[in-house]
């Protein structure tokens, strides 16, 4: 249901360009209260590339020199990132938003994931398990988060993050009231609460993000979180592009083709995944 | 004289029979029912909510789409190899463990046997990985190489993990061969792989039928495995994994595939004799 943010006073503090976003409203109506973001980047073993890699070729091209170590994203959702390399490398298909692709469009997405396919050592789901991976060697390009990084680098820093020239997905998440909550009051407290400065210092440090109030950045147990993961650099956000869920109607605006929806997003990729 | 099906009889054959025909029907064959259904119901575009319009488009796509071909060939090829190896297995070693190790120590040694019944599934499939993680396994240390992470990998670790089910039923079975058919094999100038051939495997073959419905339907349901060790790999339970959040439907026809190749199996190897001693 929609979100009175005139009743969350620390509404005022969240980042400007997280606030009724596809994602969180609708038609212009606020749905929710932004929590956090973060971008998925391109992890790398620090050992095999002394010099970070500024761009996801290898991860995409089939004369890639890291076939067999590669890991990408096990989930549907991945196709948008085919889809955001695509529209850096393949102007022509006219992709302007990876979650709104029509049928030739979605088509060279999965066609670029087929080509992946054999460059893939695994898929991951589990990030723990894609750290081990990229702290061994046994991965050494992967799409994935800071976090996972900061897990592997635990001891001594063996994984690099970068944002590659091509821009990125990502996500942004939000905290919504069901319909029909019967403790509204309740709710909005919570919603306060979870929006204030040092709640939202905690939950950023903990779960691995971005606060989506700015105010958390002075109140970090670590005082460089905040430009670990870019909270406050409006410049570093342009080209990710947050998860959103595709649907008929193109999301970019477009009214005289359909769009592929979200469940022929997952029909897709399991069945690659099966292939 | 007992009769039943009269008066105060009837009511208690009915109250003793009212708890396990309630499990029986709402804990079992109705979510089953209730599976089957599913698989021909539709799904709504934007909410991934099932709709109960009919379609036969999940059924057919499981058919048509050669990759859900492939995985479920691949599947039943899982399975087939992992019993095939169990039963390679488990009949040498219950053997030995029934001709040549001293009766006292026999139940010692079927407990350790059986052991790696008592770990956690996920302990013993991690310690796979472990073993088999290409440049740094222990598999690698010792044989110089290592399959690494695939088909091979899976079917090694399902192999091991389900080796305990085929070797308890082959064991029984092979314990209950008298002697004295073995030493007549034997006086009838039989061989030791005469023997074998002609006088045990024809007794045991229900045993092995009854340990290979537990590999091969254990080997046909699992999706974490191969999650592990499999690589890219995907079995028919990756399948159902994937789509039962946003496409429940195909989820439930992929599932009612391996429940239909499953009674098949049963009926097969309910005409070998396994069912017999149930």
């Amino acid at each position: 249901m929609p979100v009175n943010v005139d009743l969350v006073p620390n509404y005022a503090d969240i980042i400007e360009s997280l606030k009724n976003q596809p994602w969180n409203s609708v038609d212009g109506v606020t749905y929710g209260i932004p929590h956090g973001r973060g971008a998925n980047l391109l992890l790398y073993n620090a050992e095999a590339f002394p010099t970070p890699p500024d761009s996801w070729a290898a991860m995409w091209e089939s004369d890639s020199d890291q076939a067999g170590k590669i890991s990408p994203y096990d989930d549907a959702i991945y196709i948008a990132d085919a889809a955001v390399y695509l529209m850096a490398t393949q102007p022509d298909l006219g992709i302007t938003n990876p979650y709104a692709l029509d049928q030739t469009q979605f088509d060279a997405a999965i066609a670029l994931l087929g080509q992946q396919k054999p460059l893939v050592g695994e898929y991951w789901g589990d990030f723990t398990k894609q750290a081990s991976g990229l702290a061994s060697g046994a991965i050494t390009q992967a799409q994935g988060w800071q976090l996972t990084a900061n897990f592997a680098n635990a001891d001594s820093e063996v994984v690099g993050t970068v944002k590659p020239k091509e821009g990125a997905t990502g996500w942004s998440d939000t905290w919504m009231v069901a319909k029909d909550t019967e403790h509204i009051n309740c709710a909005y407290k919570w919603l306060d609460h979870v929006a204030s400065p040092k709640v939202q210092a905690q939950i950023a440090e903990y779960f691995g993000e971005a606060p989506a109030n700015a105010k958390a950045c002075d109140l970090t147990a670590n005082p460089d979180h905040c430009d670990v993961y870019h909270a406050t650099e409006e410049d570093f956000w342009t080209d990710v592009w947050y998860w959103t869920t595709p649907e008929t109607a193109c999301l970019d605006g477009r009214e005289d083709i359909e769009c592929v929806p979200y469940s022929q997003w997952v029909d897709a990729w399991t069945s690659l995944r099966s292939s | 004289m007992i009769t039943v099906g009269r008066g105060r009889g009837r009511w208690r054959v009915g109250a003793l029979l009212a708890l396990p025909l309630t499990w029986l029907i709402v804990i079992y064959l109705l979510p089953l029912g209730l599976l089957f259904a599913t698989a021909f119901a539709s799904v709504d575009d934007f909410t991934g909510a099932v709709d109960w319009r009919f379609t036969l488009d999940n059924v057919t796509r499981l058919f048509t789409d050669p990759a859900y071909l492939r995985t479920t060939a691949r599947t039943l090829g899982v399975a087939a190899a992992v019993t095939t190896l169990c039963a390679a297995l488990a009949i040498p070693v219950s053997i030995f463990v029934a001709r040549a190790v001293p009766a006292r120590l026999r139940p010692l040694v079927i407990a350790l046997l059986i052991t790696p019944l008592w770990a956690s599934y996920l302990v013993k499939v991690y310690a796979w990985r472990t073993m088999l993680n290409p440049g740094s396994g222990v598999v690698e240390w010792f044989l110089g190489g290592s399959p690494g992470f695939g088909w091979t990998a899976v079917v090694l670790t399902l192999t091991y993990l389900w080796l305990p089910y085929m070797i308890l039923p082959v064991y029984v079975g092979i314990s209950t061969i008298p002697e004295s058919l073995l030493d007549a094999s034997a006086d009838l100038g039989a061989g030791a792989w005469r023997t074998f051939r002609s006088v045990v495997l024809p007794i045991i073959g229900p045993a092995v039928a009854a340990g290979s419905i537990f590999t091969f339907s254990l080997s046909l349901g699992d999706y974490i495995t191969v999650q592990l060790v499999g690589g890219t790999s995907q079995m028919m339970g990756n399948v159902v994994y994937q789509s039962f959040s946003t496409n429940l439907p195909f989820a439930a026809a992929m599932a009612g595939l391996s429940v239909a190749i499953m009674i098949a199996y049963l009926l097969g190897m309910r005409r070998l004799g396994a069912l017999d001693n149930l």
